[in-house]
């Protein structure tokens, strides 16, 4: 038998010789594995139906290659000649070169919508010319002037530009009410156009009131039930409940028979003389009526984290306090209100974000000025125009985002109870 | 070895026989009804082949994602002309051959059959609908509304208006109010005098207006007594007159219409016998037959002495649909063209319009 290897006091041996640090740190390695795992499932649900799908309209949104995958030609020439170069003889050639191919490819129609988008009308012309673009002979600046005088449009041109690279922020500059000018730079839209900007503020507007007026009602239900015997405060909690379990489309669509100008409300009204009948209340088809049914929708989300905060908090404080001299008032504003804080946080963020992706609500009760920005997102999903719907969309993430940084340095994130 | 070629033959055979189902997409309630009534359960008593109708909201959408994506399983979808067309130019339409369709009944080629315009390349189409005024007759006892210029007429027909949350068919109505005959509806609207010109039109009925979004809410709008006169699909207020006995009329003058049909998208898992289903359906007798289910009109000119009565009535359906001759007498149909311009900027503008005071 030889001698042992020396010892240094410091390096600690398992029974068969290997340091015993690098032993934890398998045996955790292991056990760490072992526990990713079980996570697993649940990191590819959120991976697949959640990060990518977000990624993939953060892209769409800035990228659209309907034009520039089947215009080599033109971006040729743009890349050669800068912005504001009068388009000659070279650029309609390449311009008939790629519409040709446009046609060879059935390219042509998602080439029109891409330019579409950016200069309203023209995507008729792309297709309509594409169709001809074989039989025209140089010099081609006159023989596509011949067909439609609209080629020489500088705005055309501009649009085209733009439309060369997939990779465009032209769907933002749409959402701002801008649009692109002759001269390559950007301007407002007209007036009549301008629909995005007034819109995002309008929702976020409303559904900051639809919070408040959530947490206006829900704050003494909340308090009622945390403050009940176990027995009735469970009843209530089923009242609070019921609507919750109801179809979406089943509570729109009572609040119209509730509200509508022939509803309950209103001959109720009549009834009682209190209003003529002439003299009905315009209670829904419009912003009055999205933000009714909207708080009877989102209560329960107001409700269910404040209850859940308010449960849980001892009645001996609030008790200490007045025994110490303190008003009801005092006690509540110094006492209790500071401890709903992490509900309130909760339930408002909650109420706000789903306030703010409604859609369905305000395009059933909404009438002309109850829409939501979610309503023209919804818009241009049907229209198969993606790109734009992924940023109105992404630009509404940003500012909810924007809110809960907010919120976050003005509250503390942690300061948040869900339930 | 003989085994395995006695066991290859088998599953060969059963491959063969286990024919896959063409898959259907369609819009669902009494319009899908109104095709497997009239066109699949036929098809199938036929060929033996099974036909399976699944709903959408709209097939274009699924139809534009599930080709993007490679992974298609619709075999037919019905649509609306104008997205027929603009999937046809993006490419994921199956082009039709005209020649291979059959006469017409009475003895036409389907070229000349088909109603002039209707046929596209990509689309065979299945039924022209329309969108009309429909009123509460109720209302109106003595003089009934007859013209598209009296719904916009306060005065002499007092009442709330709805109108439908968009500007197709909207600004073209409100022209032909104006005055405008049909045919010229479109040039002035590609200005920028025309379309200032329609929404003046609209301003004028704004505070009366109520606006709707899904076809379901025009006829109950009216039955609630909310609005007296209404724009709507004709089939809704068909459906509502003959199953529910409302009293509801229409007025045809200045109806716009529109035409729907059958397209196969590109990688269609069963494309033969989507194209046999299709030429099958869209023979006049079978056009015919989907009339009397719905009041769609037929868009083959042979159909119309075909259609019957209305199904379980012995009430003749012809006078309902917008394709009758006295209901055509001012009617506008709407353009493609147009509309794969416009439709967003118009949209945008409309919606500036509504939440403008």
């Amino acid at each position: 038998m030889t001698p042992a290897a020396p010892i240094t006091p410091a390096m600690l041996t398992t029974a068969d010789g290997r340091p015993l640090k690098a032993a934890l740190a398998a045996a955790q390695a292991r056990s760490k594995r072992r526990a990713l795992f079980l996570v697993l499932p649940l990191l590819l649900f959120v991976v697949i139906s959640f990060v990518i799908p977000i990624g993939q309209m953060l892209q769409r949104s800035f990228y659209h290659d309907g034009f520039s995958k089947s215009a080599p030609a033109l971006q040729a020439w743009f890349a050669e000649n800068p912005l504001g170069t009068e388009p000659d003889e070279a650029a309609y050639a390449a311009l008939v070169a790629d519409l040709a191919l446009m046609q060879e490819t059935r390219a042509a129609g998602d080439a029109g919508t891409r330019i579409n988008y950016t200069l309203p009308g023209a995507r008729s012309l792309y297709t309509s010319a594409a169709r001809g673009a074989k039989k025209l002979e140089p010099p081609f600046k006159e023989a596509l002037l011949a067909e439609d005088a609209k080629w020489a449009d500088p705005r055309l041109w501009v649009a085209m530009r733009s439309a060369a690279s997939p990779w465009t922020a032209d769907f933002y500059m749409i959402a701002a009410d801008l649009q692109l000018a002759a001269d390559g730079g950007v301007e407002r839209a007209p007036e009549t156009q301008r629909v995005y900007v007034a819109l995002y503020i309008k929702t976020i507007f409303l559904a900051a009131l639809i919070t408040g007026i959530c947490l206006l009602l829900a704050f003494p239900i909340a308090h009622l039930l945390a403050t009940l015997p176990m027995a009735k405060a469970n009843l209530l909690l089923i009242l609070v409940l019921l609507p919750f379990w109801t179809s979406l489309l089943v509570r729109t669509t009572s609040w119209i028979v509730l509200l509508q100008d022939q509803g309950v409300i209103n001959s109720f009204l009549v009834y009682l003389g209190a209003i003529g009948d002439d003299g009905r209340l315009r209670m829904i088809y419009n912003q009055t009526g999205t933000i009714i049914v909207m708080v009877h929708i989102l209560l329960p989300f107001m409700v269910l984290p404040l209850y859940s905060v308010m449960r849980v908090i001892p009645p001996s404080y609030a008790r200490a306090a007045r025994s110490l001299g303190a008003t009801s008032w005092t006690t509540f504003r110094r006492i209790y209100l500071p401890q709903t804080l992490p509900g309130i946080g909760a339930g408002a963020l909650l109420v706000f974000i789903l306030a703010v992706g409604y859609y369905i609500t305000p395009a059933l009760v909404g009438g002309a000025d109850g829409m939501l920005y979610s309503n023209m997102i919804s818009f241009h999903m049907n229209k198969a125009n993606w790109s734009m719907a992924a940023a109105l969309a992404t630009l509404l993430l940003l500012g909810v985002l924007v809110l809960y940084w907010l919120y976050d340095r003005l509250v503390g994130i942690d300061n948040l109870k869900l339930g | 070895m003989k085994k395995i070629l006695i066991l290859s033959t088998a599953l060969c055979g059963f491959a063969a026989s286990a024919q896959a189902d063409i898959t259907v997409m369609g819009w669902g309630g009494a319009y899908a009804n109104s095709q497997i009534e009239a066109y699949f359960k036929p098809f199938t008593a036929a060929t033996g082949k099974k036909v399976v109708s699944v709903d959408s909201d709209n097939p274009a959408t699924p139809v534009k994602s599930q080709v993007e994506a490679n992974n298609v399983t619709i075999d037919v979808a019905v649509l609306e002309i104008a997205d027929a067309v603009r999937l046809c130019d993006e490419g994921a339409l199956v082009p039709f051959d005209f020649s291979a369709l059959p006469n017409g009944a009475d003895g036409t080629g389907a070229e000349d059959d088909f109603i002039a315009g209707t046929l596209t390349e990509c689309m065979i189409p299945t039924d022209i609908f329309s969108t009309v005024v429909a009123y509460d007759a109720s209302k109106f006892p003595d003089a009934p509304p007859t013209s598209i210029a009296d719904f916009f007429d306060l005065e002499k027909f007092p009442g709330k208006r709805g109108i439908r949350k968009n500007a197709k068919t909207t600004l073209e109505m409100a022209l032909m109010a104006d005055g405008v005959p049909a045919a010229e509806v479109y040039a002035l609207l590609e200005t920028d005098e025309g379309v200032d010109r329609a929404f003046a039109k609209l301003d004028t009925i704004k505070k009366d207006a109520v606006f709707w979004e899904a076809g379901a809410q025009p006829p109950q709008l009216l039955a609630d007594g909310e609005v007296v006169m209404t724009t709507a699909y004709n089939g809704r207020i068909f459906n509502a007159v003959q199953l529910e006995s409302k009293p509801f009329a229409i007025v045809w003058d200045g109806q716009v219409f529109e035409w729907e049909g059958m397209a196969i998208p590109k990688g269609a898992p069963n494309e033969a016998d989507a194209l046999e289903l299709i030429h099958f359906a869209t023979a006049s007798e079978q056009l015919a037959k989907a009339a009397e289910f719905i009041s769609y009109g037929p868009p083959r000119k042979s159909s119309a002495s075909l259609v019957g009565n209305i199904q379980g009535k012995e009430e003749p359906m012809g006078p309902n649909l917008p394709t009758d001759p006295a209901n055509m007498t001012n009617a506008l149909g709407s353009s493609l063209d147009f509309w794969v311009d416009r439709d967003i900027q118009l949209n945008e503008r409309f919606n500036a319009w509504l939440a403008s005071n």
